[in-house]
């Protein structure tokens, strides 16, 4: 099935908007199809648009105060006592202050607890390094029994919301503060672990997670004008990873180049990297965050200084296959 | 399950503290003390404060009880099996390659434990989250959740955390214990880093603070029928106990906290245990 994009994506008028408002409506959602469905927060309802959930239910609704660690063990707790907790702060704090409880007493003790990071990545602009959190993906990732997800638009993010309600799982998910093009539909496929072509190509292959996919769809069409066929996987779910569809796409280039804004070390790039290093050996260009930290400004300029425009993205994939060969089996 | 009279117990925390010994000789490495000390409350929880169906792990009634120091769970061990959680031999296999008593405890592995602790400091925030649950969302009042904390653990940022939740809320069906027994790795506790004004820090954050002698099965018993009746906020129970309680050349001594005796250490301390037997006495008479 072709993935069917918004009509309006590569118009100057598409819709923007952040993917935490997408989680805003999907909780509420989860919270009126699931009563079992409670949401806790440690001092950011409205930052991570929780007060649409504390509204409708709130009874529902738990405010821990600035403690993340207790964030997240209330939230065991609750899940103990038969509760689907979702739990939100910004990803610098929850995962980033309280990794081991989480790994404790949710992914070891296996219990549904939803971490909600918003705030990720260098969206977060002006506030600086400190909120800027770019290790997320590679501490959540290598956890076991974790359920890792990056939406790529906020249509998406409230599918994620509604999908990950009833996973029964430990599962985590990236959000961004600022607004991004919505490049998905209404009626657009979401499924925890599963990736999706939106746009074939046999010269390279884009993959990109989060927020960053609906930037490769603007890259392949300036590759395009220059005569290069790109590929664009978005890939939501990066654990557990899609890994048919990851290595098809792989395949009809012989030749990949990952995108995150996030640590390229441990991150998506290096999850797909050791995809294809185990099951289908091929040259792989990731980028992301080289090793650095981010640093407050516009996220408009910080996308410039890291390279992560489309059309930054667009000269080094231009660069790099001129010297990289594809893979042949 | 029918509660056990005063004397009954006491002879259970006995066993129990037999059971602890066989298991840690056996098992070559594990903590001593800490299990040792709370025997008697454990006892006291497993036969007479706790409603709790050991046939029935998972039954819907059930008292909640949360261990969040981890490391001492030979002592719950101890206490499930002789509560018939699951038969006395498994006792032994503590700490080896596939048994469901993994050296800190796992809530999938053993139906009967309610979380997965180790990494200190995190079982208040859980057993005040799970009370939280049937005071505001559920309308459950007749079920209670016990935690049970070490007093080294207190050290940890996330106890605060939660006392401080716990005290906003107050959350009446929330008991915990505090094993006050003054030792963690490095020394004694007000040495590593000092826990006193301890009634006072509770009492600040809102909460009842009870003190008892933690090897008086009685007065461990009235502490929780007390803290039951306590219906506007939360009840820590500090529980004074002897680390090694039980085994002579262990009490009191912080060098006992991580480590199993070796089997000469071993027959000593289940001889000495042994010749208790019946000779336990107890305050509270006519109870």
């Amino acid at each position: 099935m072709t993935y069917q994009l918004n009509p309006d994506f590569y118009s100057d008028d598409v819709q923007l908007d952040p993917t935490r408002a997408g989680f805003g409506r999907g909780l509420k959602a989860a919270g009126e199809a699931n009563e079992s469905v409670v949401a806790l927060c440690a001092d950011l309802t409205e930052s991570t648009q929780m007060h649409l959930f504390r509204e409708a239910f709130p009874k529902r609704f738990v405010e821990v105060g600035i403690a993340e660690q207790n964030l997240v063990t209330v939230a065991s707790g609750m899940a103990r006592a038969g509760k689907i907790p979702f739990t939100s702060s910004y990803a610098a704090f929850s995962p980033g202050r309280n990794w081991e409880q989480i790994r404790t007493t949710v992914a070891l003790n296996n219990q549904p607890v939803k971490i909600i990071g918003s705030h990720a990545g260098i969206y977060t602009g002006k506030d600086g390094a400190t909120h800027q959190m770019l290790e997320d993906i590679a501490l959540m990732r290598v956890m076991p029994n974790m359920i890792v997800i990056a939406p790529g638009d906020s249509l998406e993010a409230e599918k994620a919301t509604l999908a990950m309600a009833e996973n029964g799982k430990p599962t985590y998910m990236r959000l961004a503060r600022e607004k991004t093009p919505i490049f998905s539909r209404q009626d657009s496929p979401f499924e925890i672990g599963k990736a999706y072509v939106l746009k074939e190509g046999t010269d390279v292959c884009l993959m990109g997670t989060g927020t960053m996919t609906y930037r490769l769809l603007i890259t392949a069409k300036i590759l395009a004008e220059q005569g290069i066929d790109a590929e664009v996987l978005h890939v939501p779910t990066i654990k557990p990873l899609d890994e048919a569809t990851i290595l098809a796409s792989a395949q009809r280039s012989g030749r990949v180049v990952t995108v995150e804004e996030a640590q390229v070390a441990g991150g998506f790039g290096s999850a797909i990297t050791e995809l294809l290093s185990d099951k289908l050996p091929m040259p792989v260009k990731r980028l992301g965050m080289q090793d650095r930290f981010g640093e407050s400004g516009d996220p408009k300029d910080l996308f410039e200084a890291f390279g992560l425009t489309s059309e930054h993205i667009a000269e080094q994939v231009t660069e790099w296959i001129k010297t990289t060969h594809r893979y042949h089996q | 399950m029918g509660k056990l009279t005063i004397p009954q117990i006491e002879q259970k925390a006995n066993d129990i503290r037999q059971d602890i010994i066989r298991m840690l000789v056996k098992a070559g490495s594990g903590h001593s003390a800490g299990p040792l000390g709370m025997a008697d409350i454990f006892a006291a929880l497993y036969f007479n404060i706790l409603n709790i169906r050991p046939e029935e792990p998972d039954w819907a009634d059930r008292d909640i009880m949360m261990l969040s120091n981890g490391h001492t769970v030979p002592v719950q061990y101890a206490a499930m099996a002789e509560a018939g959680f699951f038969d006395k031999q498994e006792l032994l296999t503590l700490r080896e390659f596939g048994s469901r008593l993994q050296g800190h405890p796992e809530r999938e592995r053993l139906p009967g434990l309610e979380t997965t602790s180790g990494p200190l400091g995190s079982g208040l925030s859980q057993a005040a989250g799970y009370a939280y649950t049937m005071q505001y969302m559920d309308d459950i009042r007749d079920r209670f959740v016990y935690v049970m904390m070490g007093d080294g653990e207190l050290n940890e940022g996330n106890i605060w955390e939660a006392a401080m939740f716990a005290g906003k809320y107050k959350l009446s069906q929330l008991i915990a214990f505090v094993d006050r027994n003054n030792i963690q790795i490095d020394g004694n506790t007000e040495d590593v880093m000092p826990l006193e004004d301890l009634k006072g820090k509770w009492e600040s954050f809102g909460w009842h603070v009870i003190e008892i002698d933690g090897h008086n099965i009685k007065s461990i018993i009235d502490a929780t029928s007390q803290a039951r009746a306590i219906s506007n906020r939360p009840t820590v129970i500090i529980a004074h106990t002897i680390p090694g309680k039980g085994v002579d050349f262990m009490q009191y001594d912080y060098k006992w906290h991580g480590v199993a005796p070796n089997s000469d250490q071993a027959k000593i301390a289940l001889e000495k245990l042994r010749t208790l037997d019946g000779q336990i006495t107890h305050e509270g008479a006519g109870v």
